[in-house]
């Protein structure tokens, strides 16, 4: 590939704020910091994590990325294309090259479709019109995530958790993606069955030199999977880095305190847990200074004014605190 | 280990119906009170369709000789205070019934879908100002809505249908719209988008269809309603003009002078009105369980 150096997705500054609005003429009374200002970049075959726990702004980014939400601002790069900006048709070519994987495997199959032509219908949209060659296609997608092309004619409350996961995957292939982002796609799952998911997530990978966002909550699986991680917190990404750096030698005061959260199946272990104070604040008035100062146990007076950027401590490994 | 018949279990979940008769023996095993409710609707409409082979008689002829007969022989359901054939009528009622009954649904339907669609799928001062003139409408009680419109539009088939149509749109365009809330926000409609399929397509091809399960059972029940209403706006004089046979003028020329000197005047057409509601609202019931794919198993 010519421009293999160019990264699959580089967000720049992306924000998303939703207005809050109240009384009878709906009136903006404030916003909702969903999304302040994250960077991250991507490359050709590469897994990122995006960690946070629930509320952080981490679904809301994985969807301005693919513009399901129009984003407030800063830049959404696909392939070297800003594609921010672009209207509905002119952004249809560029739906090709990324695509979503979601949640809840209940909801995002139409339950009055098909299973295949759930699956086909992506290729429907862009112009696959003959029903044949469509099957055919569907019918090798099926066969690709482990499902039997038989049953293509089934609908989505025939099959399991599993299998319903395996088809919103196929409808992501269906396409031939670049960039899949993953919204907790095994976080609805039984454990046995989150292993099979993601093993098929890594094969296909392997196999296709696709790049994932992974969304999670779940840190032992963004750490089997990911080759790069953001943890989030309110909005803004505090720590980017490799996956062994960010597990190895975590420099957030958040992502240590996240990391000492993960169980860890071996009870002689005996670990001091740095358990958090407090809830999240609300994302419609954040704190002022660094977001995490309300709960930091190192917390300084600086932390409360001002804001620390993310700044680069070590070859690839980025933080956003005063005292690394 | 247990030898499972799959091709039994299978067969019993519906997966191999797929047209034809055992489609037909499935259904009626499945829902016995939809089978009976499709065979009314079935008798109700072959009685419209073949009215003059089912009764010869005219059912405009008059005979003064023969007025207020009894039932039985020549007058199988007895003659009216003119002397026309109650049966003739009965028979040739059902067509101006059908016609009023499927026609003002449809209408209703096709609008009340339509609006309820748009208002809920695109939502903000659409979905506002459509739900307020809903509200209006529905603030007036449907018969007297469809006086207002009958009496305004003057009396025909066309125009009774109409005046029967409109005021069945508020609530149809209200189910469609909640239905239509819930489901722009699921996953499958983002999925639709992120592919980058229109909009238009998207409430077609993936709100549409899954609105159909509460809409079926409104349907039909309107479609009862609806014969009702013509019932009662011919009962007033605002429905279908003389000379055709109605079911629900049929009732108001009776009821008051001959309910007891000759009941049938009364029982038959109210009968017919009765049964067809009946058979439309147990075919409905039924529907909507056939349609929605996650009964099946």
């Amino acid at each position: 590939m010519a421009n293999s150096n160019v990264p699959v997705l580089a967000v720049r500054d992306l924000k998303k704020h939703f207005p809050v609005k109240k009384g009878l003429l709906r009136r903006t009374v404030g916003q909702v910091y969903a999304v302040d200002g994250i960077s991250f970049t991507i490359g050709v075959g590469e897994t990122l994590g995006l960690v946070g726990e629930s509320g952080c702004g981490k679904t809301t980014a994985g969807r301005a990325v693919l513009r399901l939400t129009e984003p407030t601002s800063g830049t959404i790069e696909v392939g070297g294309t800003d594609i921010t900006h672009l209207s509905k048709g002119d952004l249809r070519p560029y739906r090709r090259q990324m695509q979503i994987i979601f949640q809840d495997p209940f909801s995002s199959l139409n339950p009055r479709m098909f299973a295949g032509d759930i699956v086909g219908e992506p290729l429907l949209v862009h112009g696959v019109s003959s029903r044949k060659e469509r099957q055919e296609m569907v019918a090798a997608l099926f066969a690709r995530v482990g499902l039997r092309p038989a049953q293509m004619l089934n609908y989505p409350h025939q099959f399991s958790g599993g299998q319903r996961q395996r088809i919103g995957i196929a409808r992501a292939l269906a396409l031939g993606p670049k960039l899949i982002v993953g919204d907790e796609p095994v976080s609805a799952l039984d454990v046995s069955i989150q292993a099979q998911v993601i093993n098929l997530l890594q094969d296909l990978q392997r196999e296709r030199q696709l790049s994932y966002l992974f969304i999670s909550h779940n840190l032992a699986v963004v750490e089997h999977i990911s080759h790069h991680i953001a943890v989030m917190y309110l909005g803004r990404i505090v720590e980017y880095a490799d996956t062994r750096s960010i597990f190895v030698r975590p420099q957030h005061p958040y992502t240590e305190a996240l990391l000492s959260a993960v169980p860890v199946p071996d009870p002689a272990i005996k670990r001091q847990k740095r358990v958090l104070q407090g809830d999240v604040p609300s994302p419609v008035n954040p704190p002022s200074g660094c977001h995490f100062h309300t709960r930091c146990p190192y917390v300084v007076p600086r932390c409360k004014i001002e804001s620390p950027p993310l700044r680069e401590i070590a070859p690839g490994h980025h933080v956003s605190c005063h005292l690394r | 280990m247990a030898i499972i018949n799959h091709d039994a279990e299978l067969t019993r979940a519906g997966a191999y119906v797929t047209g034809g008769w055992s489609t037909i023996v499935f259904f009626t095993r499945r829902y016995p009170l939809g089978a009976v409710g499709a065979l009314i609707v079935l008798a109700f409409i072959l009685t419209a369709v073949f009215a003059s082979v089912m009764a010869p008689i005219d059912p405009t002829a008059t005979n003064a000789r023969a007025s207020l007969a009894k039932p039985g022989g020549v007058y199988l359901l007895g003659a009216d205070f003119m002397g026309r054939d109650m049966y003739s009528r009965i028979v040739h009622g059902a067509r101006i019934s059908l016609a009023v009954g499927v026609g003002a649904m449809s209408l209703g339907c096709i609008l009340g879908v339509s609006i309820g669609l748009m208002s809920g799928y695109l939502g903000g001062w659409v979905d506002l100002a459509t739900q307020r003139v809903m509200d209006i409408m529905q603030s007036l009680p449907l018969l007297v809505m469809a006086i207002v419109m009958a009496a305004s539009l003057g009396p025909s088939l066309r125009n009774t249908i109409i005046a029967i149509a409109i005021p069945l749109v508020p609530s149809v365009a209200r189910v469609v719209r909640s239905s239509t809330l819930s489901l722009r926000e699921q996953p499958f409609v983002e999925a639709a988008r992120a592919v980058g399929m229109g909009e238009l397509r998207i409430a077609i091809r993936h709100v549409l269809p899954n609105t159909l399960a509460p809409l079926i059972v409104l349907a039909t029940a309107q479609l009862g309603s609806a014969i009702l209403t013509e019932a009662s706006l011919s009962f007033l004089g605002l429905g279908i003009p003389e000379p055709h046979p109605s079911w629900g003028r049929m009732l108001s020329e009776s009821a008051a002078e001959y309910v007891r000197s000759a009941p049938w005047l009364v029982i038959f057409p109210g009968l017919a009105i009765s049964l067809t509601v009946f058979g439309t609202n147990l075919l409905g019931d039924a529907l909507r369980d056939i349609l929605d794919p996650r009964e099946r198993t």
